[in-house]
């Protein structure tokens, strides 16, 4: 892990980032820094696949965080996002009481209090971010969960303390830094956005492309990176259901890669082309288009 | 990065804090007009951003307002057209270009504010003399200036139009009476009850209404209707807010979501109406569908959605087209409905291009031509 050193401005903080292999642009790395200077949570929507999820990763290395992950999914609620107790062994420490003739001694008040005391309290990523200074923590596809879990983020990201009715209130000592990402599959209530700050995450322009894909993949050749990254270029501007991101043109080059391929060949790229369109309807159109090309 | 002097009145002289502010704050006010909604909570976040940046640096300012003040993708374009728009006017050179000059025109921003407009036009920018052709461009329906005395009677009516969807089984769980055990409500049972299982809590998957997605044709040839669907709209809107959307196609795609969440209809339909470029002009369905599917429905808003099209089908564009694009509509959607006013005529047959292609795709073909067929649509869409 790199030294922690605090970022002094946008530029320090891309160097930063850059050195862990994450290559941001101007945009995201202010973004970046303006959400770790200001305490406010960072918003990031975009494509799939364009690096939204890597950046929290990213920053997570950079700070010397620990990162903390909650996927959003349909019907997610406190008990999988904050904590929850441990019922069975709460159970057990009952009946364990009562044998041991426990029960009789202490009042009954002092073993409900023993039942909902911490070591009963299962951390959920949250709870168990607000816990661990420092942390980073991801809210990843916030638009999957429903707008009541919404209500209920903006309560604790405005606080950074989680109120546990049995137990009391556990505050942050140092606030995590938060990432939000959203694959925009629905809008995200305004008064959410408004706390954070919000960036729209493009996809890399072909010089940062072909650099990402040298650093994550050092064994491929830079021919082989270049011709990757021109034809997944070519593919998103050719009107497809689901463009590539980043990440599939990274699964792409070293599906080529294994295949043993130094440059990129028709016979090949047509061979591993699931690894970089997910649409049947896409497959055909790009070996039509793209394909025929880099074979004519 | 072209080193200007973008907020500071007096070069060189950054400590000029009064200015400062009101230079963001007059910048706010420009992208407000634009439509860009930037409160003044957002405008706080802004001056406190640059607070750790340099503020003499055109481009740390454009970040700074843009990650701050902006809150969805629609808001980049203008975001992008006032900010250069503004400091341009300020004789400081802009951070960047408008990054898609022609996008402007879609927004059609400026043209909100009569007095923002006029101001705007003595500066002569260039962005402006762009927009100012709405009336030859763009034909705007005048919605704000409805009849109200032959359609008094039927509006109202619409307030008693509840639509409401079907549910479908959640994760989540509710108590209920039989169903598998819920051991978080049993073990809280025992402890009030010193320790004792003397009943099992039990606990159920909840069910949710489904999304309602509208898609609203407002061609010439469905004008006669778009008002009524409109109303239906907010109706359906007003009854569940966060599950329903709306989108008007015609040539282009508008949403129009948050303007029917204005709770009179009236001024949501308003609203509506001048978010909408391209009312009674033609009809490229297919190409419409398209970039509702890329931009909103394959994300989501279509999964699982009852989806209602409200259209004559007359395409100009391909039915092949439409054909493809319904297939993929209706294998994201939980049920397909089209509304097609024609139907309520006698000897209607789904004879018109479009018709023939949407027919192997779509689960109901319902009417919507009048106030009760309306009712039956509401009908269609809570069973389907």
């Amino acid at each position: 892990m790199p030294a922690v050193e605090p970022v002094t401005d946008p530029a320090a903080l891309s160097d930063a980032l850059r050195a862990t292999g994450y290559l941001p642009d101007e945009g995201l790395a202010t973004a970046a820094y303006l959400a770790i200077r200001m305490h406010r949570p960072l918003f990031l929507e975009g494509d799939a696949g364009v690096g939204k999820t890597s950046l929290a990763q990213a920053l997570a290395e950079v700070t010397g965080a620990e990162l903390v992950r909650l996927q959003c999914y349909e019907g997610i609620d406190a008990a999988q996002a904050l904590y929850d107790w441990d019922f069975p062994r709460q159970i057990l420490h009952l009946r364990a009481a009562e044998s041991t003739g426990d029960a009789g001694r202490e009042t009954a008040d002092q073993l409900e209090r023993s039942l909902y005391s911490r070591r009963f309290l299962i951390a959920r990523p949250i709870l168990r971010a607000l816990e661990h200074a420092p942390s980073v923590l991801l809210i990843d596809e916030i638009d999957r969960a429903d707008d009541e879990f919404e209500a209920f983020l903006l309560e604790v990201l405005a606080d950074n303390a989680v109120s546990i009715p049995e137990l009391g209130t556990i505050r942050a000592e140092q606030p995590p830094l938060v990432v939000l990402t959203s694959n925009r599959t629905r809008e995200v209530h305004d008064a959410l956005k408004r706390r954070c700050l919000y960036h729209w995450v493009a996809h890399p322009g072909f010089e940062r492309e072909v650099e990402i894909l040298r650093r994550r993949l050092p064994e491929i050749t830079d021919s082989l990176a270049r011709e990757v990254a021109r034809a997944v270029r070519r593919m998103r501007e050719v009107d497809l259901l689901k463009p590539p991101g980043v990440a599939e043109s990274i699964d792409w080059a070293q599906a080529l890669h294994l295949l043993g391929a130094r440059s990129l060949d028709p016979e090949r790229a047509a061979a591993t082309l699931g690894a970089v369109l997910k649409y049947q309807e896409d497959a055909v159109r790009i070996r039509d288009t793209v394909l025929a090309e880099l074979a004519g | 990065m072209s080193g200007a002097t973008a907020l500071t009145g007096h070069p060189g002289k950054p400590g000029a804090d009064r200015d400062f502010t009101d230079t963001v704050v007059g910048f706010a006010r420009t992208l407000r007009h634009a439509g860009v909604p930037a409160g003044h909570e957002r405008v706080q976040a802004m001056l406190a951003a640059l607070a750790h940046l340099d503020v003499l640096a055109a481009d740390q300012v454009y970040w700074a307002g843009r990650l701050t003040l902006c809150s969805d993708p629609e808001d980049l374009p203008r975001y992008d057209a006032a900010f250069a728009l503004y400091f341009s006017a300020r004789g400081a050179g802009p951070g960047r270009p408008a990054s898609n000059p022609p996008r402007v025109l879609r927004a059609a921003p400026f043209e909100l504010d009569p007095d923002a407009a006029a101001e705007q036009r003595e500066e002569n920018s260039p962005t402006f003399s762009v927009q100012a052709s709405r009336h030859e461009v763009l034909r705007h329906k005048d919605v704000s200036v409805l009849d109200r005395d032959e359609r008094e009677q039927l509006q109202r009516l619409f307030a008693l139009l509840a639509p409401r969807v079907t549910g479908r089984r959640t994760q989540r769980y509710e108590p209920a009476g039989r169903g598998r055990i819920d051991l978080a409500a049993t073990v809280r049972r025992m402890l009030r009850q010193g320790g004792e299982a003397a009943r099992l809590s039990r606990r159920r998957h909840r069910y949710r209404p489904r999304r309602l997605v509208l898609l609203i044709d407002v061609s010439g040839s469905m004008a006669p209707y778009a008002d009524s669907l409109l109303r239906f709209a907010h109706a359906a809107t007003r009854c569940r807010p966060a599950g329903t959307e709306t989108f008007t196609v015609g040539t282009r795609l508008t949403r129009i979501t948050r303007e029917l969440r204005l709770r009179d209809p009236d001024a949501a339909l308003a609203a509506a109406g001048r978010a909408v470029p391209d009312w009674s002009g033609g009809t490229r369905l297919g190409d419409v569908l398209k970039a509702f599917l890329d931009l909103w429905g394959q994300r989501g808003v279509a999964r699982g959605a009852v989806v209602v099209l409200c259209s004559d089908g007359w395409e100009r564009g391909d039915p092949a087209e439409l054909g493809q694009q319904l297939a993929r509509l209706a294998r994201l959607a939980h049920r397909l409905v089209w509304v097609n006013p024609h139907k309520g005529r006698d000897g209607f047959a789904p004879a018109t291009g479009g018709m023939l292609a949407a027919l192997p795709h779509i689960d109901n073909l319902v009417a919507g031509h009048s106030f009760a067929a309306l009712e039956q649509l509401a009908e269609v869409i809570a069973h389907a």
